[in-house]
Formats: structure tokens, sequence, C-alpha cells
């Protein structure tokens, strides 16, 4: 093992080193077949993580996307189905030593189906208004699956 | 494509009881392995956003000075022995006095006008950035009776891929608060620890002018392929 470097928690004030202006656009307004992705990000109490970091990472397209939360724990990002399948979310805030790493499965595939089917369905886009639905919770009952990357 | 290396064991865990804020955020079930696949072993580069030159002086973003002890920071981003090229790196802190520009921190320090506490630069072809600061000053939190932080910038890395994202802080030497401190402490690893203690640097110290100070960073590289005959002890 090289030496690397540990991580520290991004602490409650990344908003004044990490904010994008328009940052939630993974891929710009008016890109064909383009959808938002909204989710709530919560606790182990079940009360909303206003002053987190969102950020995503997809390939065919390459496309990133750095958002906070909102007050109300919610985020917005604009993308457009990865080729995969799924995309990378990563999510960084106060009370997160490292940040936690999440797939957003868009269409589900063998790594997936080998996942506890209990716990699986956390990892699923389910389809929305505008776009796809994927809520965050990061402690309890319906703890989200975090993966080791 | 090659997967990276493991960090197993230089991390803070997510539940760190001394940590106040972790209780109700930490999963309780284990993280999941990740394979790495293409998505995990590319990244946004620079997500397409150049800084401007002089978001590496942070120093010079309004129309005085900002108060304080004027600083250089620099130092290398590795990973696998190699540089790390034309990556963004993202800092962030508070003020001399402790506090941050920020609607959040509301302690009775006050801010200076002068300083927002923003840098971005970008590595070169070997690695190496370098911006100019004001030293931050400690601030107290509420995590337990007379908590105080010890001095620190913020540091994000985005690296070459989505497995080397990396967020940290770089602390001071010879700062009494380090061993007082949860979140410093949360890293199980003494030697580990240190690696987050910027070092004095005579050298990168300009006359009349500022202190310098080393902190180079190591990302995570190419996992190391078994070679054959290495299975023997020596």
């Amino acid at each position: 093992m090289t030496e690397l470097t540990p991580a520290q928690t991004a602490g409650p004030f990344l908003h004044i080193g990490l904010l994008w202006p328009g940052g939630e656009y993974a891929v710009p307004a008016g890109t064909p077949a383009a959808f938002w992705l909204r989710g709530t990000v919560r606790d182990g109490n079940g009360d909303p993580v206003g002053d987190a970091l969102i950020e995503t990472w997809q390939i065919e397209p390459d496309a990133f996307a750095r958002t906070p939360t909102r007050p109300d724990g919610t985020y917005a990002v604009h993308t457009v189905a990865p080729g995969p399948g799924y995309l990378d979310l990563s999510i960084h805030a106060r009370g997160l030593l490292d940040r936690l790493v999440t797939r957003v499965y868009f269409t589900p595939d063998d790594f997936f189906t080998g996942l506890d089917p209990a716990r699986r369905e956390t990892l699923i886009a389910v389809p929305a208004d505008d776009g796809f639905r994927f809520d965050i919770h990061l402690q309890g009952e319906h703890e989200t699956v975090f993966f080791d990357v | 494509m090659t997967a990276f290396e493991r960090a197993a064991g230089i991390h803070p865990p997510h539940d760190s009881p001394g940590y106040r804020s972790t209780a109700r955020r930490h999963p309780s079930q284990p993280l999941i392995l990740l394979p790495h696949g293409p998505t995990e072993v590319t990244g946004p580069l620079l997500g397409g956003r150049r800084p401007d030159p002089s978001d590496n002086d942070l120093t010079r973003q309004h129309s005085g000075e900002p108060q304080g002890q004027r600083i250089i920071v620099h130092g290398r981003v590795l990973a696998g022995g190699r540089p790390v090229r034309t990556t963004l790196v993202e800092v962030w802190q508070a003020n001399a006095a402790g506090r941050y520009r920020h609607a959040a921190d509301n302690w009775p320090a006050p801010i200076d006008p002068n300083f927002t506490g923003l840098g971005r630069i970008l590595t070169d072809e070997d690695g190496r950035y370098s911006f100019t600061t004001i030293r931050p000053g400690a601030y107290p939190w509420g995590n337990h009776d007379n908590a105080w932080r010890p001095a620190h910038i913020h540091f994000s890395l985005l690296g070459e891929a989505f497995a080397q994202r990396l967020i940290t802080q770089m602390y001071f030497p010879d700062d009494p608060l380090l061993a007082l401190d949860p979140i410093f402490q949360s890293i199980p690893d003494e030697r580990v620890r240190g690696r987050l203690v910027a070092g004095f640097d005579l050298a990168a110290t300009k006359p009349e002018w500022a202190l310098g100070y080393r902190f180079d960073i190591v990302l995570r590289g190419p996992e190391a392929t078994p070679m054959e005959g290495d299975d023997h002890d020596d």
C-alpha cells in the first residue's frame, strides 16, 4: 500500500468551495431525451439532510453533475440515460467522514441481480413525472445500499 | 482497463462515535465491494470547469488584503507514484479569526470583508499545485463541551477517475488541538493521520512576504498486478 491520503468530512460549509453554477446539469438544457433525476436524502431518524452535496458520474455519454441538497433534503440532476444502465452517485456531507457511494440503476445488470433481493430495490430509479426518482436513506429500515468503491 | 488499488484501513470509519454527526448519518449495513468497471475507472477530469489563473490567490479576491498571516501552500498530487496532471484542486477555509463566510456559521468572530476563502488550482505537468492564502483560525463547534476544530484547509480532488475522488482536510504542524479533535482522530492509524499535517517549508517561504507549507496528496493508483515469482518469502 502506498502512502494514500485519508479522507475527512467535507463539513457543513462545503458550499463555499464546491458549488458550481448550473452544476445540476450533467447535460445541458434542451438535450434530447434528457430528464430530471430527483430525490430526497434522509438520515437514520428520517429527517432530511439539507447540507449534503450530491455528485453523479456516468459514461455513454460522459456526464458529471454536482449539486447541493436543499434544506428539505431534496436534490435534482438533469441528465440522460447512461449506456451501462446505471450511474454512480457520491454523497458528501457533515457527518460523513468519507463520501458514501451508491449506484442509480435504470436497467438492472448481472451485478445488480447478484445483490441481496431484500435490499437491491433501493438502487432502482423509479419513473416519475419528469424523469426518475431516487431517494437516499443513509441509515435505518430503508437504508440505501452503499458500496466500497 | 485497470482497476484501482483498495484503500482498506486508510479512511476513517463512517461510524465514529466521537464525531456526533456520524450517529444518524452512517450506514448500519456493511459497504458492499464494488468491482471497478468502466464507470469507476473514468472520471469527469475538469468537469468542464477551468479555473482562472487568479483563483490560486485567496488574498487578492477583494479590493483590500485580508487580515492574517499570509502563507503559501504547495505540493504534488500523485497516484501510483506518478503525477496526476491537470487535475482540479478546490480548497476552502475559514478566515484568520476562524469564521467561514457562510450563512450557517454565526459564532461571534468577525467576518473579513476581504476574504471569501475559496481557491481553485490546476496541477501542472508534474502534478504540482500552489496557492497563496492566509492561515485560517481555529473555531469552536458544538460537538462536545469546549470543542474547537484545529486550523485546517478543506481540499477536494477529482483525480482522473471516479474511484480516485477525494475530499480531505490539511492541518498545520504542532497544533495542540489535533490531539483533541474527533474528526482528525477518526483516522485509526496515527501514521496515516500524520499525512494530513502539512510540513513547514523554508524553501517555499518567501522572504518579507509569506510562510511556506508543503502538503502532498496521494490518490489511489492502479491495482498492483501480482508478478510471477512473487510468492516466495525473502
